[in-house]
């Protein structure tokens, strides 16, 4: 039951970043010196105090010890689970919720696409323009190519079904849940989903559109 | 009613086992699910087969001991148990599978009937309290608010039956738990052992061989008795509340 509570508490440290990212990208909307500067200040954090770029490495350590953390008991949890139940029934019905289903392969597409949207927009590795300090013109570039819109899509889609499912489970992990309160958390967790959905969305749709060029 | 009955039968527990097909015919809708298999029993006895084994005691849904799933589903179609099922659930020409619970903390002992336990040792470790015995203590000495008394009450009334196990896809046991934990927990008399019971039935659970909660919901909707899926989280609350305190 510990794991449990590694996997609810990064879970939720992922989903603050998370809220916080999707409306750092809604500044696209703004236009390319405006979103460039966002970028730019984030590197200015905690000046004068921290160092350049200090803060940004402090938060990407802690987000990635949070993505291993979940990954590691995401896969011992799971591996249990499975050999609780050797046996299955001839006679299947499945009443589970698409999300509660997907939970699983819906973790690793997420993971593996957190590895290549770093590669993408962090390192610049695989993106298609790839110039450093120019965040706004490289997303762009990204955008027109259509299976980039393809990989960012489906990804965003898995993320929004694994939080509506995730949010409420951490919930119940972590004891949040009690009869009064269990509807309100089931809303939040699917407001929750459906807007961190929808804010990622806009992006490569507004480029595919023409909207942000 | 005529029906046509696919049942799980398994010699022993080295057995491999598979689903047997079996017809039964005049079968009075008022019959209950255990009746039913009770007349194809006969039927397999004059026939010189060996009967289906399945548990049962009481077959007024309150033992526990009777649970099979029936078509998929612990306790079948109707949020009971299987004693209290009748067979109007069910239509005339239906094809029914009925199968053991499923789940590695409680192995097949034969037919349907599983070996559960394990539940035995979860409540060993901390289902219940430590009273000075002697003469019975006056019924007012020990105040507890109503609220509470619900509480511990909704809880009280599971029956051990292991549906919430055999529905889980982790064959989890966490339903079954937390109920007899916040039974207990929430009452004065089982205050001095709030935080050891639910360390230590946790741990017996976990050493049993049950798998984790993923909040699927699947045991809540199987239970005879209506234990709500929040239990669970009224469990893990005591939990992350003793790990605090110890
Ligand atoms: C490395 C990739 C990932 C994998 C393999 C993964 C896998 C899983 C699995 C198997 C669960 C258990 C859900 C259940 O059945 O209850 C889970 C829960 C959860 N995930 Fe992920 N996930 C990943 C990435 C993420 C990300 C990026 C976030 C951040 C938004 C996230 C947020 C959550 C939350 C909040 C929970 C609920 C924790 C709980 O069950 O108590 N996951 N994840
Ligand atoms: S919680 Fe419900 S399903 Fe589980 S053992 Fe108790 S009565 Fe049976
Ligand atoms: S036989 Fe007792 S509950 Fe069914």
């Amino acid at each position: 039951m510990g794991k449990k509570a590694v996997m609810a508490g990064t879970g939720v440290v992922m989903l603050l970043f998370l809220v916080v990212h999707m409306l750092g990208n809604l500044k696209i909307f703004f236009g390319p010196e405006n979103f460039n500067a966002y970028a730019a200040w984030l590197r200015t954090i905690g000046e004068p105090v921290l160092h350049e770029s200090w803060y940004l490495w402090i938060q990407r350590t802690g987000l990635l010890a949070c993505v291993v953390l979940h990954g590691v008991a995401a896969y011992q949890l799971s591996r249990r689970d499975l050999a609780a139940r050797p046996a299955k029934y001839v006679h299947k019905q499945s009443r589970a919720s698409y999300a509660t289903r997907t939970m699983r392969w819906g973790g690793v597409i997420v993971g593996l696409f957190i590895v290549w949207h770093i590669l993408d927009l962090t390192t610049l590795t695989v993106n298609p323009r790839g110039q450093a300090g120019h965040p706004y013109e490289n997303v762009v570039a990204d955008f027109r190519v259509w299976w980039v819109d393809v990989v960012y899509i489906v990804a965003i889609l898995a993320l929004g079904l694994h939080i509506r499912h995730g949010f409420w489970s951490a919930a119940q992990t972590l004891g949040a849940v009690n009869k009064r309160r269990d509807r309100a958390l089931k809303t939040t967790a699917t407001v929750l989903a459906a807007v961190l959905t929808a804010g990622f969305l806009v992006v490569p749709v507004a480029v595919m559109s023409g909207l942000v060029d | 009613m005529n029906l046509t009955l696919r049942i799980w039968r398994q010699h022993s527990p080295e057995d491999k086992g598979a689903m047997v097909t079996y017809r039964v015919e005049d079968i009075s809708p008022d019959m209950s699910f255990l009746e039913m298999l009770d007349v194809l029993n006969e039927e397999l006895i004059l026939s010189g087969e060996e009967p289906v084994a399945f548990d049962h005691d009481c077959r007024e849904g309150i033992c526990g001991a009777c649970g099979v799933v029936i078509n998929g589903q612990a306790h079948g179609p109707e949020r009971t148990t299987a004693c209290q099922l009748h067979m109007r659930s069910f239509k005339d020409g239906d094809t029914i599978d009925v199968e053991p619970w499923r789940a590695a903390a409680f192995p097949v002992v034969r037919d349907l009937v599983v070996d559960r336990s394990a539940f035995d040792r979860v409540i060993q470790a901390g289902g219940y309290v430590s009273v000075p015995t002697g003469s019975a203590p006056e019924a007012h000495a020990t105040a507890v608010p109503k609220e509470s008394a619900d509480y511990a009450f909704e809880h009280a009334e599971c029956i051990g039956c292991g549906a919430c196990v055999a529905a889980c896809p982790n064959g989890s046991a966490m339903l079954f738990t937390s109920a007899k934990i916040n039974h207990l927990n929430v009452l004065p008399q089982g205050a001095p052992e709030r935080e050891t019971r639910v360390l230590n039935m946790v741990a017996a659970m976990d050493g049993q061989g049950f798998g984790g909660c993923t909040n699927t919901g699947e045991c809540a909707t199987a239970c005879p008795k209506g234990i709500p899926l929040p239990s669970i989280a009224a469990m893990n609350r005591e939990y992350l509340r003793a790990l605090r305190k110890r």
